[in-house]
């Protein structure tokens, strides 16, 4: 009985998957019939410590980890793909799928706990807070000061636009949710967003879909900096290890902080699952002592000199940007100042 | 008495009545305000978004173009989480938004105002807030709606929370008014409480009309009430009088009897006669007595109730009274034995010495011959106590406040003359000067004590 129903909600998974990019997928199976399907946009490695803790207290759930980014998990869940429990980085995709009535609401002791800048109507919850930092590389920063504004950062790519030609990596915004988000954001924040676009544009940037790509490049030196990573403990952890190799960088002109947030699709079957993991990772990010966690809690963002900047709020005004005419209009903006060849 | 439910609850529960029903009124409006307050508030709010929006409407190369303003949504975010749709269209075509969202059911002019509309959209209640520009697109100008619309999560949530308010307050209105009424009606039917009062206090025979300020209310139960006293001691003094003049019609030919019967006496010869005639001396002696007490009584009550007080030494009047009746007592042999102190007092004399008489005539009365009646005075605890023991056989069985009523005699005091008036008397002089008569019968039935009572002047 369990074997069949596990291979009936596999095989309809697989069916569903198929029409996804996915980019990682991984079951973690329980001792129970209960299976509780995330998509999320989170690494596996990144994540698997939360779905580890979580079996823990609840053994008898399998956990069906299906790793997209936050464009397609925002597709699948509007074109009604069956999941109980999406986690996204990108919060203006999240915002929309509820506001446009595609999450369903959750309360407990947990949620109501949590900031109200956390949390909008019981649909739509944060338990990360995560900054846009700089990554760079030590070997080719060598002999120049680090900056420190983005002001400090378009001087230095002028000084020294053969050291950094083809060397300067950024989201591809056109691709990837969160970096459509960051730039977005920033460009309303600061007007020297479009200047650094300019100069960066004139230094043949790379452009990427995912900050991990981007840290790896950074690493193997491939790239002296990365603008706009999401500045997740994953990366600090790099930079430990890298052994001074890899920096990161705030900007102490405005930095971006995005919350990560769970929405439960009006999709989804296993809902009081999906409730208890929503209530874990709250309260986690709820925490107030720093420890080993992967991925930061909601009071701090990681780096000390990010303090200061609050979280994107959580609000209708996040949907300004993805409305497709202000979309189009930002994207040939972006267009004619990063690609200018 | 039959009753018809208390006039102090039925007001307080009128008074309740009106309050409950003001503080529902006064809830139902408060809540409906706070409902029409954040409508509005919600209806400015998408206002300016819409406005907001439709200035960025604009012509670019033949075609209508706009920019969605971060402001117009987030001032929307700022006033409450609720969901937020928009959309913008030219006729039919869908420029960009929700397109499924409901279309305004009245007419958008160009130009003009915000229209608002009501309506339903992806399971909610929606308020849409709509406005129409002229924006050149080819080469004539097209009517451009742009139309936002919100939840009304925000404005129930609000109205609920000043309505609960309201309902508290409502509530706590609500019992204060019921004590205030309670109060209310207790003070305005405190002066029929004290009228009561002040009837009820007074003595049996106080027909004085009652004088004290009531409210204009209350005028006429003081008048009728008034009136109807006056009446009934009119009727009482006509009885009175009526009695008084008997009496005295009758003791004048009884006095012309007795004389005639004395003489008679005098000159009979016959020891049968003799008896006869006193026999009949003895019974108009009764009559004329009995005529007395009337008189005295209808005196007493006449007297009583306008009291000619005056200043007199109590050992004269007592030392007067008992003089006028040595005579009698000297007839049995019976020694009056005076032991006075020295008091000095404020009544009526002409009653108290009709009081005194009456007892000490009682005491003769009821006293075998050649025996003492003991007449004293003292004064103590705010009182003046004229006290006469006699050695006669007591009060007989029964309650001795039943000899103070009318007519009303001893058991045994068969075969001695008397009206049944005397005690009345006294009592009704003493409870006329605030004092009363105690009657008592002394240790081992060997006589009577009456005793006067009278406060200290």
């Amino acid at each position: 009985m369990r074997h069949t129903c596990l291979a009936l909600v596999l095989g309809c998974l697989a069916t569903l998957v198929s029409a996804l990019e996915i980019e990682d997928h991984r079951l973690f199976p329980g001792t129970g019939d209960r299976v509780l399907r995330v998509i999320s946009t989170a690494d596996l490695e990144v994540f698997e410590p939360y779905l580890r803790e979580f079996q823990s207290s609840q053994p008898s759930v399998s956990i069906d980890y299906t790793v997209v980014s936050s464009t397609e998990l925002y597709r699948a869940i509007r074109g009604g793909a069956a999941f109980d429990l999406a986690l996204s980085s990108a919060m203006d995709l999240q915002f929309q799928l509820a506001n446009d009535g595609f999450a369903k609401s959750h309360s407990s002791e947990t949620t109501t706990a949590l900031p109200e800048w956390a949390r909008w109507r019981d649909l739509i919850f944060a338990f990360t807070a995560e900054p846009a930092v700089v990554v760079l590389s030590t070997p080719r920063f060598e002999g120049l000061e680090s900056p420190t504004t983005r002001q400090e950062l378009v001087t230095l790519l002028r000084e020294f636009p053969d050291r950094f030609d083809g060397a300067v990596g950024t989201y591809d915004v056109r691709d990837s949710g969160l970096g459509y988000l960051f730039a977005t954001q920033e460009a309303r924040s600061t007007d020297a967003y479009w200047r650094l676009s300019e100069v960066m544009g004139r230094l043949n940037p790379q452009l990427y879909c995912c900050s991990g790509q981007m840290i790896d490049d950074v690493a193997d030196g491939k790239l002296a900096l990365a603008y706009n990573v999401l500045g997740s403990y994953a990366a600090e952890r790099l930079a430990r290890d890298s052994g001074g190799q890899v920096q990161i960088l705030g900007m102490q002109d405005f930095t971006n902080v995005i919350l990560r947030t769970a929405i439960i699709p009006t999709t989804a079957d296993e809902t009081a699952g999906a409730g208890a993991l929503i209530d874990m990772l709250a309260r986690l990010g709820q925490r107030e002592a720093p420890d080993t966690w992967p991925l930061p809690p909601l009071g701090q963002t990681g780096t000390d000199n990010l303090v200061g900047f609050g979280p994107i709020r959580l609000g209708p005004a996040l949907m300004v940007y993805l409305d497709p005419l202000n979309r189009r209009a930002f994207l040939t903006e972006w267009e004619n100042a990063l690609e200018q060849r | 008495m039959t009753g018809t439910g208390s006039i102090g609850r039925r007001l307080t529960l009128l008074l309740a009545g009106v309050a409950a029903l003001l503080s529902v009124l006064s809830w139902w409006m408060v809540t409906g305000f706070a409902r029409q307050a954040a409508e509005r508030t919600q209806d400015n709010v998408l206002a300016a978004s819409v406005t907001t929006i439709a200035e960025t409407l604009r012509s670019e190369q033949g075609e209508v173009r706009l920019e969605l303003p971060y402001s117009a949504f987030s001032m929307l975010g700022a006033i409450s989480e609720d969901r937020v749709f928009y959309r913008v269209a030219t006729g039919d075509t869908v420029l960009t938004g929700y397109d499924d969202l409901p279309a305004p059911t009245k007419v958008v002019s160009s130009g003009s105002r915000v229209v608002f509309d009501t309506g339903e959209y992806s399971g909610e209640e929606i308020r849409m807030a709509t406005v129409s520009r002229l924006v050149l697109a080819g080469t004539r100008p097209v009517p451009v709606n742009v139309t936002v619309a919100q939840t009304r999560g925000g404005v129930a949530s609000i109205s609920a929370e000043l309505s609960q308010l309201a309902a508290f307050l409502s509530v706590a209105f609500f019992l204060v008014a019921v004590s205030l009424s309670a109060f209310a009606a207790r003070t305005s039917l405190k002066p029929l409480n004290e009228i009561a009062a002040a009837v009820s206090r007074r003595g049996p025979s106080d027909l004085r009309p009652l004088r004290r300020a009531a409210p204009t209310e209350l005028a006429p139960l003081m008048t009728s009430l008034n009136r109807l006293m006056d009446r009934l001691g009119q009727s009482m003094r006509s009885a009175e009088d009526f009695i008084a003049e008997a009496a005295h019609r009758i003791r004048t030919p009884l006095a012309t009897v007795r004389a005639q019967a004395e003489i008679a006496l005098r000159s009979a010869q016959d020891d049968e006669q003799k008896q006869r005639l006193r026999q009949m001396i003895r019974a108009v002696d009764e009559s004329s007595r009995s005529a007395g007490q009337l008189l005295d009584h209808a005196t007493v009550v006449y007297r009583s109730d306008d009291l000619v007080r005056s200043p007199i030494n109590l050992s004269d009047l007592v030392q007067q009274t008992v003089a006028g009746l040595e005579p009698t007592a000297a007839m049995k042999d019976i020694r009056l034995r005076v032991d006075m102190i020295p008091a000095n007092v404020h009544v009526d004399p002409v009653l108290m010495d009709n009081a005194l008489r009456n007892i000490l005539d009682n005491a003769i009365k009821y006293s075998p011959p050649e025996t003492d009646v003991a007449i004293s005075v003292s004064e103590g605890d705010g009182e003046i106590r004229i006290s006469v023991k006699d050695q006669g056989g007591g009060l007989g069985d029964g309650p001795a406040e039943i000899l103070t009523q009318r007519f009303q005699r001893g058991s045994n005091a068969q075969g001695v003359v008397g009206s049944g008036l005397g005690l009345t008397i006294a009592k009704d002089v003493l409870v006329a000067h605030g004092g009363r008569l105690e009657l008592g019968t002394l240790q081992g039935k060997k006589g009577t004590c009456a005793t006067l009572v009278l406060p200290s002047s």
